[in-house]
């Protein structure tokens, strides 16, 4: 461990010069954009997965990372933006149009599981989001209009400018744009003045409130922007894998998004990419242990705790 | 006179059930209340209590039997194998982030990633398999016209308290148990007076898991069947019993567990809940809790200093 850490560090030293950086940059999204036309489907299918992943970690970063907040729910806002798009698109709404309601509605039970708990100390917190999230799944498989414990079935593809998007690639590049996105509006974010407001909450709140920072409200800022994100991947899930089940949320997506982030280093934009890249890389490559995976997952996440609570690329700190 | 007997039957129901949640809610109040660790990972521990239970039944079922006595010392040898699980966790897992003063989060995720490891350890040990109790228990009891108490039943909630009462002594008449009330007090003061703080913190864990473990084998004794995830739901619920009576509390946690026990089999009655909603009426009972008392009925707020 000591070894590899050394190495990071070092990596970091020569990364940090910002010639390097915005070269590897360049090479990365040109790498990117280039992988379809050589791949075949497999490797797209893991690489839409990672990207995917990639929007939900840059979702709960915010909630996580940059307040400082724990929640072990985040499946949740992603449930609800998923069966929001799923319902509305049986009743023949066009899938462009389900995104905003998907966004209201998740940022709704944000607010609803948001608002009552955050007074409260964060390890409270982290077991009212818990229950949340179980009762979001319990509610979507005992409801009619989520279709019980099947889910719904037969979600339309969408379309654009007249393409159906049914196409791995089409969902590769779509999903490439989210993350484009969600990493602009995350580094802007992270630089406003919520985000020193949300950096301060977590480094000191006392202090932060003595400074005339309202931290109940700014910390409801981070749950409603989370779960917006939440929403917006769940709504793309929705139409790319035309099925969702009430289990597709259990407690284990929550703490796989968790796992991404704090992985990758709490409250860094680079650090949750590289969590939700090695979350989904990690199983790909050792599909032969099977089952055994998440037991190394488990035991990955306490010796990350013990020798390098920060994660593997974290924010530096002045 | 039928509603009253169906009364009466769903308190008895409510009791069991209200009993081992208040096992396991000692487990959560008890580290709380010493090192204000939310640990997560009891839930896990009291569903591997259930699955060494089982194993020390197979082993010593065949000389002892597989009734009370072979049931009671498979109980006992649960108890202290998981105990000292425990401590290892403390010792392996949450003892070097202590040691580091961590943020709580870091502990928090840590205690995340130990339930994942208990969880899917046991899931690949057990091929994610149920596993049956085969006890001689029968089903004789005491029958009050429609009420029927099994002797089962009543074994249950007597070993309950039984468990409890030594428990309670411990706390209060014994030096560890003093030593445990000191340091949830003032760590500092404690390492001057010369005890081992960390001694007792893994005392903490042992006699914690160990009442986890008892209720595992007891609920395996009970429903008859274990499987790997009998600990998740019943982890969140225990927690919500430990937060009615008051975080940290001990009389809180026996308490809480009852009362947590009775509602919900009060709430699975109600026809608008059924059995369906039960799991989400105990986490809005949670919910409710936190928002309009989070102290709970014996907890103490606390005045945070700076």
């Amino acid at each position: 461990m000591g070894n590899s850490v050394g190495g990071i560090d070092r990596f970091r030293k020569i990364l940090g010069d910002r010639k390097t950086q915005g070269a590897a940059l360049a090479v990365l999204i040109i790498f990117v954009i280039l992988l379809p036309l050589v791949a075949n489907n497999y490797i797209e299918e893991v690489a839409t997965n990672t990207l995917f992943y990639i929007v939900l970690a840059l979702g709960l970063n915010i909630v996580v990372g940059y307040a400082g907040l724990v929640d072990l729910g985040y499946a949740a806002f992603f449930a609800v933006g998923a069966y929001t798009t799923g319902i509305l698109m049986h009743y023949g709404w066009n899938f462009w149009l389900t995104i905003p309601m998907a966004v209201l509605f998740s940022v709704i039970a944000g607010v609803i599981i948001g608002g009552p708990t955050l007074r409260l100390r964060s390890d409270y917190l982290a077991i009212v989001t818990l229950g949340f999230g179980e009762i979001t799944r319990i509610t979507a498989r005992n409801l009619k209009i989520t279709g019980g414990a099947s889910g719904l079935v037969g979600i339309q593809r969408p379309s654009i400018f007249g393409h159906i998007l049914n196409q791995i690639t089409d969902f590769y590049y779509l999903f490439f744009i989210l993350v484009i996105l969600a990493v602009l509006v995350a580094m802007r974010l992270h630089n406003s003045r919520l985000g020193r407001a949300w950096q301060y909450i977590r480094e000191d709140e006392d202090a932060a409130e003595a400074m005339g920072i309202d931290p109940v409200k700014t910390k409801l800022y981070a749950y409603m922007i989370g779960a917006a994100f939440g929403g917006i991947a769940g709504a793309f899930f929705a139409v790319k894998m035309t099925a969702i089940s009430p289990e597709t949320f259990a407690f284990t997506q929550s703490a796989m998004i968790l796992l991404a982030v704090i992985l990758g280093g709490m409250g860094k934009i680079p650090g949750a990419i590289l969590g939700a890249v090695f979350l989904v890389l990690f199983p790909e490559i050792f599909r032969g242990i099977g089952q055994t995976r998440m037991l190394f997952f488990g035991i990955m996440l306490v010796i990350i705790m013990v020798f390098r609570p920060q994660g593997l690329w974290p924010e530096r700190k002045g | 006179m039928t509603v009253f007997y169906i009364v009466i039957q769903q308190i008895v129901n409510g009791l069991i059930l209200g009993s081992f949640y208040s096992l396991i809610a000692l487990g959560y109040s008890m580290v709380y209340g010493i090192i204000k660790l939310l640990n997560f990972a009891h839930g896990d521990i009291y569903m591997v209590g259930a699955f060494v239970g089982y194993g020390a039944l197979g082993i010593f079922g065949s000389v002892l039997g597989v009734g009370w006595l072979g049931i009671a010392v498979a109980l006992l040898i649960s108890m202290f194998l998981v105990g000292l699980l425990g401590m290892l966790v403390h010792r392996l897992a949450y003892q070097p982030l202590i040691n580091k003063q961590a943020p709580r989060m870091s502990l928090l995720i840590t205690a995340v990633g130990v339930s994942f490891t208990l969880f899917n350890g046991v899931m690949v040990l057990t091929n994610g398999e149920y596993k049956t109790f085969s006890t001689s228990l029968g089903y004789e009891g005491i029958s009050l016209g429609l009420v029927n108490i099994t002797y089962t039943q009543i074994i249950m909630v007597v070993a309950t308290a039984i468990l409890m009462l030594a428990l309670y002594w411990f706390i209060n008449r014994t030096m560890y148990g003093k030593a445990m009330r000191a340091i949830a007090l003032d760590q500092d003061a404690c390492r001057l007076m010369g005890i081992n703080v960390t001694k007792t913190i893994s005392l903490t864990f042992f006699v914690g898991s160990a009442l986890a473990a008892a209720a595992g084998v007891m609920a395996g004794v009970y429903y008859g069947s274990i499987q790997f995830y009998m600990g998740f739901v019943i982890g969140l619920k225990a927690f919500t019993a430990a937060v009615i009576g008051g975080i940290g509390s001990i009389p809180g946690a026996m308490i809480g567990g009852l009362v947590l026990g009775l509602l919900e089999t009060a709430g699975t009655q109600l026809p608008f809940i059924g059995s369906a909603w039960k799991d989400v009426f105990s986490f809005g009972i949670l919910i409710l809790l936190l928002v309009f008392k989070p102290t709970g009925i014996f907890g103490k707020s606390e005045i945070e200093r700076m």
